[in-house]
């Protein structure tokens, strides 16, 4: 794996697995327990309207959310429901027009500026003129981490997403799917309790994705980190989550919230369970008759 | 037939023709290339390396050598010939100098149908093709303008431009001092480093942009002719007024493209720094100055250029006596135009070597850019 030729690399995911995560799932769970209690992300009568030319545009209205700490959320519904920018919210990458939205009990801005979170975008957004080494270094060096440890840090993550050996390959000298995995380690490296992700394998193929899914499932498993996850795809969604919001477009707005109750650490096979099945009917319906609702 | 054959054939028929032409004459009696040993054997040994290459007789290394070696000792020889005549010369003379053009040319076509595998021998080919394309021209000049007499004030020899360049390095080189070294460099990277600072500025405080933008604008509208006497009176003779008249302009495409380069990172990119929490100045030297490099860069490539000729022009409306652009008005004055001609061929020089300075430099800071990046 360290010494994979560039043809290689690019020819897209290797046979990779989250290997090392049993150490870092550990520090994280005893973490984890004490503050179990409250939630991460209290939503209440959230709306959030947009200013256009054509009059406000309602891209969230009457939302009404609790998630509380270690659950894994995706966030479903058809383009132009909120979803992505419900997470923006979150982020603090949006302001709501209305309504309240706490993160970590304290306000999406505060919550930013602790560096409560790690987002990661729809595309990989590495910069060109860093090595990947230095694109999972990016936020340490912001938040001021000492060369060691940041050092240490980058090693860590790039061996989490199976990067490692390829610190010193620019990103365009990567596959989507590398690039993509490099970019998870950036928002763990500074390792948030908190992870946001918005379509984060949505341009990419169906088996890479079905791996990097696996991989996920697992991190979160291990870690006990709290995912909030954007998606448009159901047996995606079913298949990472712990809680599924259907959201339904004009105005963005919660349609249900299905809990998914599969074991934690499920395979890419239960997919062909019942449950898994019943689930992912429920969740079509719900899109369904929330898209029907408008028309 | 290929285009090769064709260019083969072509020098065969005007070498023919050579034989049967005049070259000029010596005291009212015509000359011929029977009358010239040395170019009647070029004549014919050229003849016989075309006829060859058609033939498919001379291949390979071989031909190679002969259409390397002989065109262009026969190039010499004809320019060393160029006083057998009292008058213009004829049609036989230049039969023979369009003959060897196009044997070089063929030896040229020779070499790019190569495909060498050793990147060192592909860049050698790739050095060798422009350097006969600058050779070829400067046989052709020396012989077009020796060959009927062109007046030397209208356009001298490069031989002469050449004998007077070696002879008067000295002033020469005071004058690149004075020039170059001087009023482009000092003014060059004050213009270019306070349009990056101003550019900084802008950005940092938006109002800015909509006063400051255009005043600059305006400025680089400015023509350099009214601009330069001013400031001569202003800051004197000296060096300093011509950087001053490089400052100018160079200061507007340096702050354009910096402006322009600062906002071309995406919304993404900068969401992404917002999730760091990262504050304006780190988000400017992690994200936005990387992203704006290739903008600062045409700028500062454009500006090397802009700011010769601004020092040199700057130099008509008074200086010292010193510098490359009073050395070109005053001996214009004085019918010395192989002076002129020398001072111009400095100027090209340094401002190639400029321009090629920045590109190297560019390509070491945007190595990532799409336009340059590899494997």
């Amino acid at each position: 794996m360290l010494q994979v030729s560039q043809a290689d690399a690019k020819s897209g995911v290797q046979n990779s697995d989250f290997s090392q995560l049993d150490k870092m799932g550990m520090e994280q769970n005893s973490m984890a327990t004490d503050k179990a209690v409250s939630p991460v992300v209290e939503i209440k009568n959230l709306s959030l309207s947009f200013e256009t030319n054509d009059g406000p545009v309602h891209a969230l209205s009457e939302i009404d959310l609790s998630i509380g700490r270690g659950e894994f959320v995706s966030f479903i519904g058809p383009s132009g429901c909120g979803k992505t920018t419900l997470l923006r919210a979150v982020a603090d990458l949006e302001q709501p027009t209305g309504g309240s939205l706490l993160v970590n009990g304290v306000s999406a801005e505060e919550a930013r500026l602790n560096r409560d979170y790690g987002y990661v975008f729809q595309a990989a957004a590495l910069y060109p003129w860093r090595t990947i080494a230095g694109n999972i270094g990016l936020p340490l060096e912001i938040m001021g981490y000492p060369k060691a440890e940041r050092q240490q840090r980058i090693a860590k993550n790039m061996e989490l997403v199976n990067l490692a050996g390829f610190d010193k390959k620019f990103p365009w000298q990567l596959s989507g799917g590398m690039q993509q995995r490099a970019s998870i380690a950036r928002a763990l490296s500074f390792d948030p309790e908190l992870l946001l992700m918005d379509e984060p394998f949505g341009a990419l193929d169906e088996i890479v994705r079905d791996h990097l899914n696996e991989q996920l499932l697992r991190l979160w498993d291990k870690t006990n980190k709290t995912v909030l996850f954007v998606t448009h795809s159901i047996p995606e969604a079913v298949f990472l989550s712990s809680k599924i919001v259907v959201m339904s477009p004009r105005p963005g707005r919660i349609y249900d919230v299905i809990d998914c109750n599969l074991p934690r650490d499920r395979s890419l096979d239960i997919r062909e369970s019942p449950e898994f099945l019943a689930i992912a009917h429920r969740v079509r319906e719900g899109l369904r008759e929330g898209h029907s609702y408008d028309d | 037939m290929t285009f090769r054959n064709v260019l083969a054939l072509i020098a065969a028929a005007l070498c023919l023709l050579a034989l049967a032409s005049p070259l000029g004459s010596v005291a009212g009696v015509s000359l011929s290339l029977w009358d010239d040993v040395g170019l009647l054997v070029f004549a014919l040994a050229l003849i016989a390396a075309v006829l060859g290459i058609v033939s498919r007789k001379l291949t390979g290394g071989a031909a190679d050598i002969v259409m390397l070696v002989l065109p262009h000792s026969g190039a010499w020889y004809l320019i060393a010939r160029l006083g057998i005549a009292d008058q213009d010369l004829q049609a036989g003379y230049w039969c023979l100098v369009i003959a060897s053009w196009l044997a070089a040319w063929i030896f040229v076509d020779q070499l790019s149908a190569k495909k060498p595998k050793s990147p060192s021998l592909q860049r050698f080919y790739g050095v060798v093709v422009p350097v006969l394309f600058g050779v070829w021209l400067l046989i052709l000049w020396e012989t077009l303008v020796r060959g009927f007499q062109v007046p030397t004030v209208l356009l001298p020899p490069p031989s002469m431009i050449g004998a007077r360049f070696a002879a008067s390095t000295a002033i020469l080189w005071a004058d690149f001092q004075q020039t170059f070294l001087k009023a482009v460099l000092i003014g060059y990277a004050l213009g270019c480093g306070s349009a990056f600072l101003t550019a900084i500025l802008i950005d940092r405080v938006p109002f800015l942009q909509r006063g400051l933008l255009p005043i600059g604008n305006l400025v680089s509208a400015l023509p350099i002719i009214g601009v330069a006497p001013i400031m001569v009176m202003w800051f004197g003779f000296d060096w300093q007024s011509k950087a001053a008249v490089v400052i100018i302009m160079t200061f507007f495409p340096m702050l354009v493209n910096t402006v322009a380069g600062l906002s071309i990172s995406s919304q993404m990119e900068k969401d992404m720094m917002k999730t760091y929490a990262a504050g304006y100045w780190q988000s400017l030297i992690k994200l936005r100055l990387p992203s704006a490099l290739p903008f600062i860069f045409n700028a500062l490539k454009i500006n090397s250029t802009l700011a010769m000729i601004g020092a040199i022009v700057a130099e008509f409306f008074g200086t010292p006596i010193v510098g490359m652009g009073f050395r070109i008005s005053t001996e214009v004055g004085r019918m010395n135009v192989d002076m002129v001609w020398a001072e111009i061929a400095v100027a090209a020089l340094a401002g190639t070597a400029f321009y090629g300075v920045m590109n190297v430099i560019e390509r070491a800071c945007t190595f990532w850019h799409p336009s340059f990046r590899n494997g």
